[in-house]
């Protein structure tokens, strides 16, 4: 038995998430890929913003910080920067990280500070019953598109890779000893990492559009998803409504840090008197 | 040096190692000029993406226990809001400048004005408690951003200094305070152990001791209402001794925050109240006013928020005329006015334009005439 004990805040328990939720599958991997890194607790940040997933750091012991809206990024960039030493590890939700923080995100990505991002994508805001998000897929039902949602939906992962993340990696809670090692590879990365991971929420995306239960939705998971390097040798017509996971790319840049800190001692020569 | 310049370096000189912003006129020189020097120190400069990126990454530095700053102009302190809010309920020490062009809206980059004084005050939702400080000339500024500082570090909370775009941008002479005696001050650290340590803790002086993050702690911080572990609780007692405790903790010190100058009042028969650029004007129209035979003096708050009613109130029950120039419709003059319990001749200006001298020496003679 993983001993997850040790790393869980267990006064703080019973947790909030709905029966069937995804985010304790997420918690769990995410306590392993720690364990396997093996990082003192005391040197480890874990970051959210707002919604549902954004409540895991406070079941977790480590120094957590619960930010305001969609800026746990911008929060994890001034802590990472002020202390380097300090893994950080923001948790995000779909609607967090790539709607009111999508600007962050993106920012993020391109500056590549180290830092691991986990970004549960449930397709919906859970935290306040079940709205359209930027991830829900087009035609699907939420209280905000009741009628079937018209707007196309972003791919998470294609918009990390795009704005120049050098880890990537999805994965799906049925998905869960893959899911902790892409997180440990996003944690050992030297870099800005992304782990996508597709949740279920069978509250309030279920329920609308009559998906099932939540073990339903681990079965769709299973079916419906495909590894990277089987979606390599399909075509568009057979990767059609199914979900592509693994590392989905995986390069190497100079990390902000890094950067900043040989800037630093650039200046310092030059002008030293 | 510029006003801009004197609070760049001023903040270097207050131990800031950490600042995030975003451009925007009239604050944009100092952005670059600790782009320029925080290298040096062995600091961190980072342009982030938007004035909101800017705010909550100056509250993760100081979480990690280094003093931070920003710097914005109207339209971005209005983005800067939510996590100013944020850091108040978190009780993270941080300064926010604020050069104040005009508004409302995208308004006049270019140009000063002052109205942002009750944006300072009401901003972010919420009760909250706040302190402001509006220094006039450069030197102030360099006095005053220190003293920001200090005033956070003292009572772990955000403070907003208030330039506008000619404290900002005029270019004066200034003589260094001796560096030996400025105060510099540091948040308290906590000396419990990790275990029995309590981040929010309702302490006598209502201001918990800090621990940083990264440090052995591992507390949990949340914008939530919280208990004294840090922890999100509906609890209405606990809530509202939270709430009641982040008031208190700038209230019950009032008389230590509060500052001000006061010149020719003692047989004063009007009194003019300035702040910021303003009172360099009006500094001027009441030696000019005194030249001619009318008895004005000067009172300057340097600090906004918390506004010192109880000295103006005082001055009241001697003065019965009060003038308040000021770059916006009334601000200030509503709080005089509160204060004092007098009708308050006004001088404004929204026009992008300063209030000179003469304007406030009109507004005296007329008063003085009544």
């Amino acid at each position: 038995m993983f001993p997850y004990d040790k790393y869980l805040r267990r006064d703080k328990f019973p947790h909030i998430w709905c029966t069937g939720c995804g985010c304790g599958i997420v918690l769990k991997a995410l306590l392993r890929a720690i364990e396997r890194s093996k990082i003192p607790k005391d040197d480890i940040a874990i970051v959210s913003g707002i919604g549902c997933s954004s409540r895991t750091p406070g079941y977790l012991d480590f120094n957590t910080l619960h930010t305001t809206h969609g800026r746990a990024i911008a929060f994890a960039t001034g802590l990472k920067l002020a202390k380097r030493t300090l893994k950080v590890i923001v948790v995000t939700g779909d609607g967090d990280a790539t709607a009111i923080g999508g600007n962050h995100f993106i920012h993020a990505a391109r500056r590549n500070l180290d830092m691991t991002v986990i970004i549960y994508n449930n397709y919906i805001y859970g935290m306040t019953g079940g709205q359209v998000s930027p991830t829900t897929p087009a035609g699907k039902r939420s209280t905000t598109s009741p009628h079937g949602n018209v707007e196309p939906a972003f791919d998470i992962s294609g918009l990390a890779i795009a704005a120049g993340a050098p880890f990537v990696a999805r994965a799906t809670c049925y998905h869960a000893v893959q899911l902790d090692k892409y997180i440990n590879r996003g944690i050992m990365k030297k870099g800005f990492s992304v782990v996508e991971v597709l949740t279920p929420c069978p509250t309030y995306y279920a329920r609308p559009n009559r998906l099932g239960n939540a073990v339903e939705m681990l079965d769709w998971y299973k079916n419906n998803s495909v590894q990277i390097e089987a979606a390599r040798k399909m075509s568009d017509e057979e990767k059609e409504g199914k979900v592509t996971i693994g590392i989905l790319h995986d390069s190497d840049r100079p990390e902000f840090c890094e950067v900043y800190s040989q800037l630093s001692a650039r200046v310092r020569e030059t002008y030293k008197e | 040096m510029t006003g801009n310049e004197a609070c760049a370096e001023a903040a270097l000189f207050a131990g800031m190692r950490f600042f995030a912003g975003y451009p925007i006129t009239p604050s944009t020189e100092i952005a670059e000029f600790l782009a320029r020097r925080l290298p040096h120190v062995g600091g961190t400069f980072v342009q982030m993406e938007d004035e909101i990126a800017s705010m909550a990454a100056i509250i993760g530095a100081s979480l990690a226990g280094v003093k931070s700053m920003t710097a914005t102009s109207g339209p971005g302190f209005s983005l800067m809001q939510e996590n100013i809010g944020y850091a108040t309920m978190t009780e993270i020490p941080c300064v926010v400048v604020n050069v104040q062009r005009g508004g409302p809206s995208t308004g006049l980059p270019t140009l000063p004005s002052q109205a942002d004084v009750m944006q300072a005050r009401w901003g972010t939702h919420g009760d909250h408690p706040v302190i402001a400080v509006a220094p006039s000339t450069v030197r102030e500024t360099y006095d005053w951003t220190i003293k920001a500082f200090n005033l956070s570090e003292r009572f772990r909370t955000p403070v907003i200094l208030l330039l506008d775009e000619i404290v900002g941008h005029i270019s004066e002479k200034i003589v260094y305070p001796l560096r030996r005696e400025i105060e510099l001050i540091e948040r308290e650290r906590t000396s419990r152990d990790p275990e029995s340590y309590l981040p929010y803790e309702n302490t006598d002086s209502d201001i918990p001791p800090f621990a940083e993050f990264g440090a052995g702690y591992r507390y949990h911080v949340t914008g939530l209402n919280h208990d004294e572990t840090g922890f999100p609780t509906n609890d209405p007692k606990k809530v509202d001794t939270l709430n009641r405790r982040i008031n208190r903790k700038i209230e019950r010190y009032r008389s230590e925050i509060i500052a001000y100058s006061e010149s020719s009042l003692e047989d004063a028969e009007i009194c003019v109240v300035a702040y910021g650029s303003s009172a360099r004007s009006a500094h001027r129209a009441v030696l000019d006013a005194r030249k001619s035979g009318c008895k004005v003096g000067i009172f300057q708050p340097f600090v906004l928020w918390p506004f010192p009613y109880e000295r103006l109130s005082q001055i009241a029950q001697r003065i019965e005329n009060f003038v308040v120039p000021e770059m916006n419709l009334g601000q200030i003059a509503h709080e005089v006015s509160c204060a004092t319990k007098r009708d308050i001749a006004r001088v404004n200006r929204i026009d992008g334009g300063l209030i000179t001298p003469d304007e406030i020496l009109e507004e005296i003679k007329n008063v003085s005439i009544r």
